[in-house]
């Protein structure tokens, strides 16, 4: 029992001791896919990933930048190692469409909102629409007819 | 009037986008050759998916279409991966074996580090042709799921069987008799 407590301690320490290590790997396992698993570096302990980690020490050991570290692991694997694409080429399209949906999703959202608001805008009242230079409202005539006519009742 | 017809223009848009996206979900589910390989477990020999890989060690390419009339052993693997290993010095052996009766072994190297990958097979002694395929483009075909993974294409190009995971000696045996008969 005391040797799997042992064994899961150290499994769980390993991606600690590696990095501590290898400082560059900390900064770049966010930044790509392990091959054979569809997550990112950090989330995995297939082989595949331990070997691109070993790679990452082995090449920022020699020298290697984080450009150049990456685009030495995009000649071996393709882009889809790279957990967000290349801003170049045909890859700039991931960055470039969800920008243009959004606009023109804005766009159309304005368009609506503004159409919904003008046909929402209160109709003139009766008052309001036959108000007369006087700024009194005139009377519909046969109501004004019939005003005058009782009020002449009672002279 | 004018925004009337707008509207409709519009509907129809919306109609024919949402129509070309089920086509499409319903080509990539049903269609492709995955399921066409799929198709060798009940029992049928579908067309081996055809590829044209650069070379592992050395220049020029591996195309499967070349080698119509003899029959072929494509075997999937990585450097980091323990029963490829194990498997290797087999394969060899059947390809020492066979390739007088016209069988062909090919490796598939996959989401692999190239550099470990020639070291690997240098430290096997392989001798038999090595593709590399670093972006595992050929494995979606194949419906590769994991490493190892044999195939047995017959000389008509057609795939009679396959093995996934570790091949034995008797499964190798019985399956290359099959796809060279």
């Amino acid at each position: 029992m005391s040797r799997l407590l042992t064994a899961v301690v150290v499994a769980l320490m390993l991606p600690a001791t590696a990095s501590a290590a290898c400082p560059e790997l900390r900064s770049l396992e966010g930044e790509l896919m392990c091959p054979t698993c569809g997550t990112t570096l950090e989330l995995s302990n297939a082989p595949a990933a331990n070997q691109i980690r070993r790679f990452v020490c082995e090449r920022a050991a020699a020298g290697d930048s984080k450009g150049e570290i990456k685009d030495k692991l995009v000649a071996d694997f393709g882009s889809g190692v790279l957990a967000s694409p290349p801003k170049e080429g045909f890859d700039l399209l991931a960055w470039v469409l969800p920008l243009l949906a959004a606009g023109a999703g804005a766009a159309v959202l304005a368009g609506l909102v503004v159409r919904w608001s003008r046909r929402r805008e209160p109709e003139p009242t009766l008052e309001e629409s036959s108000a007369s230079a006087n700024g009194r409202a005139d009377l519909d005539p046969a109501l004004e007819q019939r005003l005058e006519d009782e009020l002449a009742r009672f002279e | 009037m004018a925004a009337g017809r707008l509207k409709l223009v519009g509907q129809v848009a919306a109609i024919g986008l949402v129509a070309g996206l089920l086509v499409l979900l319903v080509w990539k589910v049903a269609g492709g050759s995955e399921s066409q390989v799929e198709g060798l477990r009940s029992g049928k020999t579908p067309p081996a998916p055809g590829f044209e890989l650069p070379r592992l060690v050395g220049d020029g390419k591996i195309s499967l279409e070349s080698y119509r009339g003899k029959a072929v052993v494509v075997n999937f693997w990585a450097s980091w991966c323990e029963p490829c290993k194990a498997e290797a010095p087999l394969l060899e052996k059947a390809w020492r074996t066979y390739r007088d009766r016209g069988l062909v072994v090919v490796g598939v190297n996959s989401q692999d580090l190239s550099s470990d990958a020639r070291r690997f097979a240098k430290q096997v002694g392989w001798t038999y042709p090595l593709a590399r395929d670093g972006a595992g483009d050929i494995l979606g075909p194949y419906a590769v799921s994991a490493f190892p993974e044999t195939f047995f294409v017959d000389r008509s190009g057609k795939l009679v069987a396959r093995i996934d995971g570790e091949v034995s000696e008797d499964e190798l045996t019985t399956n290359i008799e099959r796809a060279l008969a």
